[in-house]
């Protein structure tokens, strides 16, 4: 089944490098998955999310606050 | 403490690239190469023991707590106390403020949190101890604190609220009281610890340029400049050095860690502590990117009248600092 990502964030450099490892992450481990950027405030608030950068795994939060490492997002897509 | 530190340096500049001990450039060196040490030693230190607390104390734990407990006028400190422990990225201080807003947390409370966290954060407390000692280091420290607490309380009197943006006022109208308690993800010791290492890493990473290319400016200074050279221009008595120092500090952010080590040097050739102390709290804690940022959750006059108390502040510090040091 294939996995929906979300990455969270404003438009920061931190969020640009989240979104750049999740990229590298699908791509190389050839995991089935949508990368979604959420960058609306409003949409972020919803996930009652209050530091940026986030990931959103399948609708579960598994990383707030912090760019995300390649062997923690391998770990969280296995 | 830093002895081993200095004879590492000497060892380099009179035995390794074998200078004339005394020379102008021999001393800038043995400085730039003690100084940069100690300083990348003691920002390990510290970013690491603050990565622990947050690991431990994460930002939404800290708004829960204000958001569920009475406090009788000291949430205003407390919000400033853990905006010490909490790193602060400016891209965050949108969610941020929301989130604390939609909490039921006061204007003011929010604020004391918001100016406090970027202006007594790991890096500049690692450059301040490396730099001006300890005694200097807690002054800034708890000046922080005071500074963020004593503005939080003013903002909170101004009654601000009019001034947020219309979407923002109708999450205030609706706020609660939050809830549910913190879940806190469980991590073992080891995970936890690989994630601080690796925050350790990327902050050093983002900061030591700057650092060792502020160490090097300074360096030079403080091998070229004649002791005392600042006193003429800008000392105790003139009382336009502290507000100009501090208004010409608040576009400076992105190379606080630059900054710093050459105010260091000019402040042992002469410039007063409490105008540096200005000069560097206005540096670290108010920058133009953040007000940018904020503009989606405040108008344009709320964010004056923000920065303005903050920097009225800062200056009413530089002061004191000025008067009693």
């Amino acid at each position: 089944m294939s996995k929906k990502i979300k990455i969270l964030g404003t438009g920061c450099p931190n969020c640009m490098k989240a979104i750049a490892v999740t990229e590298k992450v699908v791509q190389d481990n050839n995991i089935d998955a949508t990368i979604e950027k959420v960058d609306d405030i409003m949409d972020i608030m919803s996930y009652n999310v209050i530091s940026t950068p986030a990931v959103i795994i399948d609708g579960e939060i598994k990383i707030k606050g912090r760019v995300p490492t390649k062997t923690e997002l391998e770990e969280l897509l296995k | 403490m830093f002895d081993w530190i200095q004879q590492i340096a000497d060892w380099f500049v009179l035995d390794v690239v074998k200078m004339t001990g005394g020379s102008h450039l021999a001393e800038a060196l043995n400085f730039f190469i003690y100084d940069t040490i100690k300083i990348l030693l003691l920002l390990f230190v510290i970013i690491f023991l603050m990565g622990v607390i947050n690991s431990y104390f994460p930002v939404d734990r800290v708004r829960n707590f204000l958001s569920r407990n009475k406090l009788f006028g000291l949430e205003y400190f407390i919000a400033s106390l853990f905006g010490v422990v909490t790193p602060f990225c400016s891209c965050s201080s949108v969610p941020l403020f929301i989130g604390f807003v939609k909490g039921g947390i006061p204007l003011g409370v929010t604020f004391s949190f918001l100016i406090t966290s970027p202006l007594v954060n790991e890096v500049a407390i690692g450059l301040f101890v490396g730099l001006f000692g300890i005694k200097i280091t807690l002054i800034y420290v708890v000046t922080g604190i005071l500074l963020g607490t004593v503005s939080g309380a003013i903002l909170q009197q101004l009654k601000l609220e009019q001034y947020l943006t219309p979407w923002v006022r109708d999450i205030l109208a609706a706020s609660q009281k939050e809830q549910d308690s913190f879940q806190e993800e469980y991590q073992t010791i080891q995970k936890r610890l690989s994630i601080i290492w690796s925050e350790v890493i990327k902050i050093l990473r983002g900061v030591v340029p700057y650092v060792i290319i502020g160490i090097a400016i300074g360096g030079l200074m403080h091998g070229y400049i004649p002791e005392g050279f600042f006193e003429k221009y800008m000392n105790k008595d003139n009382l336009f050095a502290v507000p100009i120092a501090t208004i010409l500090a608040v576009p400076m952010y992105s190379n606080a860690s630059g900054i710093l080590p050459v105010v260091q040097v000019l402040v042992s050739k002469g410039i007063p502590i409490g105008t540096a102390i200005a000069f560097m709290m206005a540096v670290v804690g108010l920058s133009l990117p953040e007000a940018m940022l904020l503009k989606k959750v405040m108008t344009l006059k709320l964010i004056g009248t923000f920065f303005g108390v903050v920097t009225l502040c800062i200056i009413i510090s530089g002061y004191l600092f000025n008067i009693i040091l």
